[in-house]
């Protein structure tokens, strides 16, 4: 009966809630940078597709993945493709530990992040600065890492959050 | 132990592999199209020259769009930091005005003699300048740069200058049908040949990354030069890009490694895209 009261726009809205904040993520270069702190930046993009392709990939497709990746790339100014390479990485090791684990476990997942992130954030330096000869600050990258996975388990308790509404809206 | 194996096997088979049912393509495939993307992106073809002007035309201006929200945002929050800061401003404004009074009656006989020599040698410098407004501005720690609205339509092209008032603050790197992108002076990438006045030292300002610069390829002990006073960085016009004399920053007496722009690359919302042209008249 309840669902039957609920509107059918927003089921879809909240369905598509993850993918629409990749997309402005992206867009929008969301991570605080105007604050100006020193040395302070994180990625907030790393964080959303690794909390929902680990907890609930049918809600951000690899697709939308890819082609957010391209975007990011044209934004920021890197040769185009590199993006979406580094974030189909964290999905492989997302897609990883989804079929090793049997039951999810916060601390698993946040010590999983660190590596994913160091992994994908080398990939990228050594992408860059090796093959296209394009100078990075390597400590940067590593402050970058650092925030971001520090920030995940305030990002954690959002999603999640979001992640229980989206599931009560779907699935009545 | 075999099991073991089998079972990382099957793991990671099935990470690439499976698809699930919301998942049109398998992420291996995605991962190979990424790897294609990149390595595409790398030729010069006509054609993928196209698509990649295409792609990065409807890319800006969606994210103009998209960050105008944020950016109205930010622009409230500095303009109540400007009005909060008026009477101090306007104290520390009146005095420099006295000054820059005074220094101006001897620039315009500078500008005048220069003028007079530069037509003894049969030398001339012409400029084209284009408007042009900053679309996105975004400070990512990894590239310093930003989209400009004016593109080839309007006559840009790679290696043109871009002046904030009588500033340098880069120069383009890419250019699109509607619009560019510049790099930066506080990007890792940028290298500008310059000129330390007064003590006339040949050096190479390069980025750093944070809102300084630093001066590489000069001669050696050159700080021992620099201790007399501060020191101004312009452009020496070698390479051809850039004319002679563009102001790029400062060097203080106490930290002389540091080149402060004059420029705050976080405010630009209008710029100057500068050509030269430098030669003798005929």
């Amino acid at each position: 009966m309840s669902s039957l009261n609920k509107s059918p726009f927003l089921q879809i809205f909240y369905s598509y809630l993850p993918i629409l904040i990749l997309f402005f993520s992206v867009f929008n270069e969301f991570d605080f940078n105007y604050l100006k702190l020193d040395y302070f930046s994180f990625n907030f993009v790393h964080l959303l597709i690794f909390f929902w392709t680990l907890r609930n990939p049918d809600h951000l497709g690899y697709l939308a993945i890819f082609f957010a990746g391209i975007i990011n790339d044209v934004v920021i100014g890197i040769p185009i493709g590199i993006s979406s390479f580094c974030y189909l990485l964290l999905c492989s090791v997302t897609a990883y530990i989804r079929n090793i684990t049997l039951s999810p476990n916060f601390i698993k997942d946040w010590i999983s992040l660190l590596f994913t992130i160091l992994l994908i954030n080398s990939i990228q330096v050594i992408i860059l600065d090796l093959i296209f000869l394009i100078q990075v600050d390597y400590m940067n990258y590593l402050i970058n890492s650092g925030f971001t996975f520090l920030f995940y388990p305030i990002f954690f308790i959002i999603f999640n959050f979001l992640n229980e509404r989206i599931s009560k809206q779907t699935n009545d | 132990m075999a099991t073991g194996r089998d079972d990382f096997v099957i793991a990671i088979r099935s990470a690439f592999l499976k698809k699930k049912d919301k998942q049109k393509f398998s992420l291996l495939t995605l991962i190979f199209l990424s790897i294609f993307v990149i390595v595409l992106s790398n030729f010069n073809f006509k054609a993928i020259k196209i698509i990649k002007s295409s792609i990065n035309e409807v890319i800006y201006r969606s994210s103009f769009l998209i960050s105008a929200p944020e950016n109205y945002f930010k622009n409230l929050k500095e303009s109540f930091d400007l009005h909060m800061g008026l009477y101090e401003n306007y104290n520390q404004t009146k005095t420099e005005l006295e000054d820059l009074k005074q220094k101006q009656l001897s620039n315009e006989f500078l500008k005048i003699e220069n003028e007079k020599l530069r037509s003894l040698i049969d030398e001339n410098i012409k400029s084209n300048e284009i408007f042009a407004k900053v679309l996105i501005d975004k400070e990512s720690p990894y590239l310093k740069s930003i989209v400009l609205n004016k593109g080839s339509k309007d006559k840009v092209r790679i290696g043109m200058a871009i002046i904030d008032g009588v500033y340098l603050v880069g120069q383009i790197i890419e250019v699109n049908y509607t619009n560019s992108r510049a790099l930066l002076l506080s990007d890792l990438n940028s290298k500008i040949p310059s000129v330390l006045e007064p003590n006339d030292i040949q050096a190479v300002i390069s980025g750093t990354g944070g809102d300084f610069g630093i001066i590489e390829h000069t001669q050696n002990e050159y700080e021992k030069k620099l201790e007399d006073g501060d020191v101004i960085a312009y452009t020496s016009g070698l390479g051809g890009l850039f004319k002679p004399g563009i102001p790029i920053g400062k060097i203080t007496k106490d930290q002389s490694d540091k080149v402060n722009f004059f420029s705050d690359f976080t405010q630009l919302n209008y710029v100057k895209i500068t050509s030269y042209e430098i030669g003798s008249e005929k």
